[in-house]
């Protein structure tokens, strides 16, 4: 197993405050890494930094392809981590377009491949080239989408008009239709009903044998212990612990950053009562 | 619809009507004392002031009943809940409206005996639609507001009389040029600011629009400052020209016509027809294309399209050019159609009465900006009898229309792409942009 | 020379008051509801107006006693423009609140279009020009006989910006009003579950505004000699450039913006060519946003991921 991405040093501040500090974990490719930890640990502070919403103060961010290059994420610009390093992310609070239908969101996230395609819109505008034809394979890999994700029925819909799960599932089908090689999930299980989150565990599972390797944010312990296979914890923007799920149930250090200092309340977040 | 309305006694409400129509009667009569009321008037050591309390009684009795009026209407509103009914009516009206719109445009000049006034109108009323709809790329579609569009018509013009002033070239060859200048100032000026959200880009842009127009005021050697440019040339048609006098290189002498003004009017109309077409034609290619997409998605959500790999900068910096572009191209026509141009055809007015063409149509609505160019340019113009109070009910029109339909004529959107039938998409869901 | 320009600097500071007060009143409206107010600058134009009407009727009546004839004006043009603002809030965007953004807009660039043409139609288009009120000023120095002066107007109307800017500092800062017009503008949804009546503050800002605008009208009035219905176009426009400078919803940056602008008008004016100092304005405008985005004191907005 190889690693994908690898995170050295990082360290994000916010005037005074140090949200995240010297944090260095890696992610191995075909894996499903989790990071956890109470609220305010950092975590979605670090996936912000991994995706380009901020420029961590110090430290690096370096995506390991498969022909052995690499890629400083952290020097890029924001859009280009989409672009270049193919890494994908959903939001904590739902960021779909709204007025557009399901089947267009899925579209835009194909944007790039699609305007390599047009020729400089020009040759698009007057019907000439191949557009047509990639346009065509965009959609079926839309509609490949659309049917994993269980959204074919409504894929002429507004994406603001889809009930809750359901915008969960179109924001993570919108970022498969990137073809990343490392999708991000922040907390994709907030807000499920325990049948949505049984499905949802199974759409990650298939999105892992397709190939793409992912990092998640999660609250929900029973996504987290069942499905990853590798877990960071943070807390107070440090790391506290790194390993298998079962090496990370039984560490002390995680049960008393969760139980010990009593100034978090998350009881549903307590790993060993959620077992 | 009066089963719905709640037992509300005639007593109360006519308690309330009045309570209301009396302070509206109050306010009324401050608002239009000193400029009603009183009027001022130069006099030999200064000023002196007149009176007219007929006027000033006159003045707030309207008042008066136009509050009474809109009370009346609001309670008969409140119990109908149509406005979804009337939404699909439209929407499904707009199969109909657009061919006949279209076909009384392609036929209007060709009405037997119709005077050339109202052709001339009509170029007036296309360039209009031909400017909302070049606006509507940057604020209906990629939901950008550019408070500054003049700018680019200005550039598009000043560019053909430029170069018709010194260097002789005609409309045919300059209307690419102004074209791809307009784009160029859309790309140099959007580049530095296009990073600034809401109405920080909105201010800066009618800055851009107020530096050109006191650049080209204030450069006098260049432009002829106020003065501005006189003998710009008219198009020709296929090298002939269109002069009075007729005979040999006219339009009339080759076709052994009689020289008539209409003609050059009529020709005038069919190339700004094909213009706004042309613009119309190649917005709606767009939509069904990345860019066009990626416009959407931006005004939708920023951060999403920028987390999808889309370079937001240079999207935004495209919606610009290409909008600048057809201003562009209008604002050559303009140049042409008028002969002369000056300063003042490029005030904020003019971007004001663009942007307020696209957000009436229905931002985002091709048919919706039409119709609005047309009231909004057409119906004043036919009223120039009243010319010295023409803006002042243009201005009361726009607070009124805004008041009664704040979404504009048309406000749902087409989906550029569906798997099955196309659903209209209601307002209620469509973000307006941020930038 | 530094002469010149202290005497471009007096000059630049008194315009900048003018603008500083033009710009508080559209800096509230945006703070609290967020929109452009383009028709304030109108209302400016009104209160100029309101003043010059009581001012003839004054000397109509005989009545010579310039500063007392000010003061008069100067109130009635506080309370007429109240009225304005009031009744513009209530007609023209009150009905629009909460909706698409672009509508309040639309609808105050009508309500400007609006007011400048029932000035226009009603008072008629020319030139309005009044005697200077109070004639005269101090020599402050001389240099290479130029002579720096600060005339008794240019205090007057230093002394009465300072003087209102510190009556709507107190409002805003120490009152129940300010306080709950603090709210809205953190979170209006809130501020109404928690009993502030929002309606009320908007109106009362509008109402402030306004007055702020009117005092702005009376002392250009006073300052030029001559007004038109035009003037609030171009003072408007240059107010909201102000604002925007200073950080749009940044009270004391309405004030800094408006000084700023004032002073490159007057320096530009003094050193440059003045054909261009508008063009000066807008170009450091444009610098200065590219830099600093929200302007000088607005708060960056860190759009939360």
């Amino acid at each position: 197993m190889t690693c994908l991405l690898e995170v050295s040093n990082l360290v994000m501040r916010f005037g005074g405050l140090t949200a995240v500090s010297r944090l260095s974990f890696t992610a191995m490719r075909g894996d499903i890494t989790a990071v956890i930890g109470p609220n305010g640990a950092g975590k979605t502070t670090v996936f912000n930094c991994i995706t380009g919403f901020y420029r961590p103060s110090e430290g690096e961010i370096i995506i390991h392809r498969e022909d052995q290059s690499t890629l400083a994420l952290h020097r890029l610009p924001g859009f280009a981590i989409a672009k270049r390093g193919r890494v994908a992310r959903t939001f904590q609070n739902i960021r779909l377009f709204g007025g557009m239908t399901v089947l267009e969101n899925l579209m835009v996230a194909q944007h790039n491949r699609l305007q390599a395609a047009t020729g400089f819109t020009l040759l698009a505008v007057l019907g000439l080239g191949r557009y047509r034809h990639v346009e065509a394979e965009a959609v079926e890999r839309a509609k490949y989408w659309l049917e994993a994700t269980g959204l074919t029925d409504r894929a002429d819909e507004p994406a603001a008009s889809l009930p809750y799960g359901a915008q969960r599932r179109l924001e993570i089908a919108r970022a498969m239709c990137t073809d990343p090689v490392l999708l991000c999930l922040d907390e994709p299980a907030a807000g499920l009903n325990p049948r949505e989150s049984e499905e949802l565990n199974a759409l990650l599972l298939k999105i892992r044998a397709a190939g793409c390797s992912l990092l998640l944010i999660e609250h929900d312990m029973g996504v987290v212990m069942k499905i990853s296979d590798h877990i960071i914890v943070l807390d107070h923007g440090k790391k506290i612990a790194d390993g298998a799920p079962a090496d990370i149930r039984t560490n002390p250090a995680v049960i008393s950053a969760y139980l010990g200092d009593g100034d978090d309340d998350d009881e549903d977040a307590v790993p060993v009562a959620a077992q | 619809m009066s089963d719905a309305v709640p037992a509300v006694s005639g007593r109360d409400t006519l308690i309330r009507y009045l309570r209301d129509a009396g302070g509206v009667g109050i306010l009324a009569l401050a608002i239009f004392v000193p400029f009603i009321g009183l009027r001022l008037h130069g006099h030999m050591n200064g000023l002196a002031l007149g009176y007219r309390p007929k006027l000033l009684a006159i003045g707030v009795v309207l008042a008066v009943l136009a509050r009474v009026l809109v009370l009346i209407w609001q309670d008969r509103r409140v119990h109908q809940g149509r406005a979804a009914w009337r939404a699909a009516r439209i929407a499904s009206a707009g199969k109909y409206v657009t061919p006949l719109l279209l076909g009384f445009a392609v036929l209007l000049p060709l009405v037997p005996g119709i005077a050339n006034f109202y052709i001339d109108l009509g170029v007036l009323v296309m360039t209009y639609v031909m400017l909302g709809w070049g606006l509507n790329i940057v604020v209906g579609l990629a939901g950008l507001l550019d408070l500054g569009y003049v700018a680019f018509y200005a550039v598009g013009a000043y560019s053909f009389a430029l170069l018709a002033h010194y260097y002789h070239f005609t409309f045919w060859e300059c209307l690419p040029l102004s074209g791809l200048f307009a784009a160029l100032w859309g790309v140099c000026l959007g580049f530095p600011v296009l990073r600034l959200r809401g109405d920080y880009l909105a201010i800066v842009t009618l800055a851009f629009g107020e530096i050109i127009r006191l650049v080209i005021t204030n450069w006098i050697s260049l432009t002829g400052g106020p003065n501005g440019i006189y003998n710009i040339p008219h198009p020709t048609f296929f090298g002939l020209n269109f002069n009075l006098g007729g005979g040999a290189g006219t339009f009339s002498g080759f076709f052994g016509i009689d020289p008539d003004p209409k003609q050059l009017t009529t020709y005038l109309y069919y190339i700004i027809f094909f213009l706004a077409l042309l613009t119309n034609w190649v917005t709606l290619r767009l939509r069904r294309l990345p860019m066009g997409r990626a416009w959407e998605a931006l005004r939708e959500d920023e951060i999403a399209c920028r987390s999808l790999g889309i370079n937001v900068r240079n999207t935004k910096l495209t919606a610009f050019a290409i909008g600048a572009m057809f201003g562009g191209f209008a604002g050559c026509f303009f140049a042409t159609r008028q002969n002369f141009i000056s300063p003042d055809s490029f005030t904020f007015i003019e971007s004001a009465t663009v942007l307020a063409i696209v957000v009436l149509g229905g931002a985002g609505s091709q048919l919706g900006v039409a119709l609005a160019a047309v009231v909004m340019i057409g119906i004043p113009a036919l009223l120039q009898d009243l010319s010295i109070y023409r803006m002042l009910f243009f201005g009361l029109a726009l607070v009124i229309m805004m008041v009664v339909r704040p979404r504009g004529f048309v406000s749902t959107r087409t989906p550029s792409i569906a798997l099955g039938r196309r659903k209209l998409i209601s307002s209620e869901l469509i973000s307006e942009g941020h930038g | 020379m530094i002469a010149y320009a202290l005497q471009q600097l007096i000059n630049g500071i008194t315009l900048g008051m003018v603008y500083g007060l033009i710009a508080v009143g559209y800096t509230m409206v945006y703070g609290i509801i967020g929109m452009i107010n383009f028709a304030h600058g109108d209302v400016f134009m009104v209160g100029a107006y309101v003043g010059i009407i009581v001012l003839t009727a004054f000397s109509g009546m005989g009545i010579a006693a310039v500063p007392v004839g000010l003061l008069v004006a100067l109130l009635v043009s506080v309370v007429l423009c109240g009225v304005y603002g009031f009744t513009i809030e209530r007609a023209a965007y009150r009905p629009l609140r909460g909706s698409f953004r672009l509508a309040p807009l639309i609808s105050a660039i009508g309500m400007s279009i609006l007011l400048e043409n029932f000035v226009q139609t009603s008072q008629g288009a020319k030139d309005r020009a009044i005697p200077e009120p109070i004639p005269g000023g101090f020599k402050i120095m001389q240099q290479h006989g130029f002579v720096v002066q600060m005339s008794y107007m240019q205090i007057a109307i230093i002394v009465t910006t300072l003087v209102t800017l510190g009556i709507f500092t107190y409002i805003v800062t120490k009152t129940p009003l300010g306080r709950a017009m603090r709210a809205i503008e953190q979170d209006a949804k809130m501020a109404a579950l928690l009993g502030v009546n929002t309606n009320r503050v908007i109106s009362l800002t509008f109402v402030i505004g306004s007055a702020l605008a009117a005092v702005a009208g009376i002392m250009f009035l006073s300052y030029y000699g001559v007004i038109n219905f035009f003037i609030g176009f171009n003072a408007g426009i240059k107010a909201f450039t102000a604002a925007v400078l200073g950080g749009i919803g940044s009270l004391p940056g309405a004030v800094l913006g408006g000084l700023l602008i004032g002073l490159i008008e007057a320096f530009w004016s003094g050193y440059a060519t003045i054909a261009y100092k508008d063009v000066a304005v807008y170009s450091i405008l444009a610098i200065v946003l590219m830099f600093m985005p929200t302007g000088l004191l607005g708060r960056a907005d860190i759009e939360k991921v």
